[in-house]
């Protein structure tokens, strides 16, 4: 017989749950802190940090767009460098990080009425193999050749060949290793959101009285983990034709004039692989945002969100839907031209969710009772850059449309303006709605209207006008469009000025980075509540909120999360923790 | 207040500037105005959608704005209201993509009487094969590929022999027939694309894609490459000239066949650095000089 003594490293049963993950020191309470509003902040500030490099990087290129020939630094090697680079951070180490690392782990717990994720030591280790991603994708700066010049799309063969900046060198191999990593990291993280939001909601939160920001960021996660796998075997199969001479994407091909040794892969094969994941992920950044400005608009509007069911079901069924739409990303890719009639249906059908959830936002606002805080500003101003954004698509979605505009400038106008004005409007609104929860004080008004309104009108004026230069026929992914007999005088007077407003733009930036951290000491205190808003997140007993969420007791849901200006209540808002008979709650009977 | 009129001026400017603005697609020289014709449909449609709902949204932030006293209305749903509106946003989805798909079968479906022409990508440069007198176009494989056959032609091949093969100088079409372009490359991706005949596609080493379109006026047209396709992507520049039936005739006799080029005493070629002896890089400068001097 042996005998079985616990042993000192494992606690008693005793032990609260909470108890465990409970820091003792500062480096587990700041560095290696298993709590989601740690990481939460720490995956925020890393992606923030990536984001400023690719803004700077967006200046170089608009330096060149708008002055050709001017900088003599950028070669067209280093502008392909700086598209690749600026386009691979927005989407992945910014935007996806940033809504599900940043927004994902502060308001999953919060907003369902948990303590925390429910494996957190998992969740501290996505974020650190995040940072070691961005820091593999940094080092590309400085490795011999400089990062891969193959645009954000990789695609092969080129992506892995010479004459592509990187493509023989270190780039972009530093570039697949970084991204596998990332979505080790990630796929950490999103288990987590997923599993948190099935599992430890708190007694009442039925998943119909869910605030549409947990919907979004829910789905866009549960996407993620079904579409980050296409990618990651991409990547995998990619490293092997580089590193090791296989020949997965990798025809018979002659480069600079000598047969190389590859033969019998598919260069298409990967443009499917990346679309696979490159379609949903436009959703995994889109999603989150549309949950989470719902949410603000129904908050400072003071009126419940029009059609709750409505829009939970059009989040499920854009987020299934966007699986069978990547290859309207392919139309002129020399693919089985019929794929052609398969996928413009469903990406036609795929505008009929997303135009009921812009219909639902306007009507949330009608007979609502408006307050244009800072949040509520970025909320109208996403509504009006998505609908611009949101209709260019049914033009480069509709097959024959596409053929002229595709690969033009016109493209660019259009996804930037829909996930990357859009989403990151939303971005801003979130952060003037949420930091007085995380601090305790308020941003600075008077600089958040100057960074709102730089922002919005700058961005448009950017954006919009870019789309006449796609219809001139401009191409895309051009170091200098001065060769070109399409290209007039006043199409690169447009670019100059494009340029210019991308650094005003660049510049509210700034000073909105200055009012995040001036705000941090001498922002007005906010008090707990300060929206008056209705979900659990400004029901804690204390703000910011400490370890474990919640006081000794978890809060009880009794109600939706949009009970506003209900008739007959005293106060235009009742918190989902209050019992009572006011507006019975709205969830499906 | 200041908000709302905002909200109207970004409608009234962007309409205005669609209006007003210089920069329009250039006058089209193919069949393909069908094309021009479902963009116009679609600005139309998405051209109301938008002014409507940012007008709407004006007015609500005009007329429901916060005031003291105001309370909001408490209408979680409204049923009617929702399905009405997305009846009418299916109609007008439909309305875009039927014409949308019409016009697809056709670019698709290539005409029997076209003509093939051949179009050879390789960074950073166009080439063309014509058929010869016999119509047809002799196989082909990148294996094939050397300096003195650049574009890889399987000389078994009878039907290659006598095929026209313009490396690296401008394509001459004539006006008014239909031709169907084979477009292959020998390196990496490319895409085949002229402005102004609407027309593009991606040209796939190891795979013939194709488009089709019949040239309707003479003109010299540039060729862009539309697929980032290495740091010599913009200089990746072409000519189609759009001759009459004589003219065309007449350049056609200038060019020399497959069989001409591959005797003996003709093998001079563009490229006369001997692949594999010199460093790729000092290869790829090499390469981007002779482009930029075209």
């Amino acid at each position: 017989m042996v005998d079985i003594t616990p042993a000192d490293a494992v606690p008693p049963a005793e032990v609260g749950e909470m108890e465990l993950y409970h820091p003792h020191s500062w480096w587990t309470k700041y560095v290696f802190s298993q709590d989601a509003k740690v990481i939460a902040i720490q995956y925020s500030a890393t992606a923030t940090a990536i984001g400023m490099v690719a803004l700077v990087l967006s200046w170089l290129m608009r330096l060149q767009l708008g002055f050709p020939g001017t900088f003599d630094f950028i070669t067209p090697e280093a502008y392909y460098q700086f598209i690749t680079m600026h386009g691979m951070i927005m989407v992945i180490y910014l935007l996806t990080a940033l809504f599900l690392g940043g927004f994902g782990n502060y308001l999953i717990p919060l907003m369902v009425g948990a303590r925390d994720m429910v494996f957190p030591y998992v969740n501290m280790l996505s974020y650190w193999i995040y940072l070691l991603a961005v820091l593999v994708l940094v080092s590309s700066f400085f490795a011999p050749g400089g990062p891969t010049g193959a645009g954000w799309t990789l695609y092969p063969p080129q992506a892995i060949m010479t004459g592509t900046p990187g493509g023989q060198d270190w780039g972009i191999i530093l570039m697949l290793v970084s991204l596998i990593l990332f979505i080790i990291g990630f796929t950490m993280g999103g288990l987590n959101y997923v599993v948190t939001v099935l599992q430890a909601r708190t007694r009442g939160m039925t998943l119909m009285r869910l605030p549409l920001t947990v919907w979004g960021i829910f789905t866009a996660t549960v996407m993620a983990l079904l579409a980050f796998p296409a990618l990651f075997v991409a990547c995998v199969m990619m490293l092997f034709d580089r590193a090791l001479g296989t020949s997965f994407f990798m025809p018979a091909i002659v480069e600079m004039g000598e047969q190389l040794q590859h033969s019998g892969g598919s260069p298409i094969l990967f443009q499917h692989l990346f679309w696979f994941f490159g379609h949903p992920e436009v959703y995994i950044v889109a999603l989150p945002a549309f949950g989470i400005v719902s949410d603000l608009i129904s908050t400072h509007a003071r009126k419940n969100i029009f059609g709750y069911r409505m829009m939970v079901w059009a989040i499920v069924g854009i987020g299934a839907l966007s699986f069978v739409v990547w290859a309207h990303h392919m139309y002129v890719s020399g693919m089985h031209p019929y794929f052609g009639f398969f996928f413009a249906t469903t990406t036609l059908i795929i505008a009929v969710p997303t135009a009921i959830k812009v219909y639902n936002w306007v009507l949330t606002l009608w007979r609502g009772d408006i307050h244009l805080t800072i949040p509520m500003l970025f909320a109208l101003a996403f509504i009006v850059t998505f609908v611009n954004g949101g209709l260019t698509g049914l033009f480069l979605g509709n097959v024959v449309v596409d053929v002229p505009l595709s690969d033009t400038m016109f493209v660019v106008a259009h996804f930037h303006m829909v996930m990357g004005v859009a989403p990151i409007l939303v971005i801003f609104g979130a952060i003037y709605h949420w930091y007085p929860k995380v601090t305790g004080r308020m941003l600075n008004e008077t600089l958040g209207q100057f960074h709102f309104w730089v922002t919005f009108l700058g961005a448009y004026l950017i954006f919009f006008p870019m789309h006449y230069l796609g219809l001139v026929g401009l191409p895309r992914r051009y170091a200098e469009l001065t060769d070109m007999t399409i290209m007039t005088d006043s199409a690169h007077h447009l670019n100059s000025f494009i340029s210019i407003m991308a650094f005003m733009v660049g510049f509210a930036q700034l000073v909105f980075l200055f009012n995040l951290i001036w705000s941090i000491r001498h922002g007005r205190e906010a008090g707990g509540n300060p929206w008056r808003a209705t979900t659990l997140e400004w029901q804690t007993s204390e703000t910011p909120p400490v370890h474990g969420n919640f006081g000794k007791e978890l809060p009880i849901v009794y109600r939706w999360a949009y009970d506003y200006s209900v008739p007959g209540a005293k106060e235009d808002f009742i918190p989902q923790n209050v019992p009572g008979s006011f507006g019975t709650s709205k969830e499906s009977a | 207040m200041a908000v709302a009129l905002v909200l109207v001026l970004v409608v009234v400017g962007s309409v205005l500037f669609h209006l007003l603005s210089p920069w329009w697609w250039t006058p089209i020289a193919s069949n393909w105005d069908y094309i021009d014709h479902t963009i116009i449909i679609t600005f139309w449609i998405t051209g109301v959608v938008f002014a409507a709902v940012v007008l709407f949204m004006a007015y609500c932030v005009f007329r429901f704005r916060h005031r003291e006293g105001n309370r909001a209305a408490y209408e979680p749903e409204n049923k009617r209201l929702e399905s009405w509106l997305t009846i009418v946003t299916a109609v007008g989805v439909t309305a875009l993509l039927v014409p949308g798909l019409f016009v697809w079968s056709r670019f698709v479906n290539v005409p029997s009487d076209a003509t093939e022409v051949e179009v050879v990508g390789q960074q950073w440069q166009w080439s063309f094969r014509l058929p010869g007198k016999d119509g047809k176009l002799g196989t082909s494989d990148t294996s094939n590929v050397s300096a003195e056959n650049p574009l890889g032609v399987i000389a078994s091949d009878p039907n290659g022999q006598d095929d026209v093969v313009v490396e690296a100088a401008d394509l001459h079409l004539p006006v008014g027939k239909p031709v169907k372009m084979l477009l292959r490359s020998i390196d990496v991706l490319h895409d085949f694309y002229v402005p102004e005949f609407r027309a593009k596609m991606d040209m796939i080493p190891g795979s013939v894609t194709y488009f089709w379109f019949t040239p309707t006026r003479t003109g010299t047209f540039q060729v862009l490459c539309a697929e980032l396709c290495g740091q010599g992507h913009p200089l990746m520049n072409g000519v189609v000239m759009v001759d009459t039936q004589e003219d065309y005739v007449a350049w056609l006799g200038e060019q020399q066949t497959f069989a001409q080029l591959s005797a003996p005493q003709q093998t001079g070629s563009a490229d006369p650095a001997p692949a594999g002896t010199v460093a790729p890089g000092s290869r790829i400068s090499a390469k981007l000089e002779t482009v930029e001097a075209r």
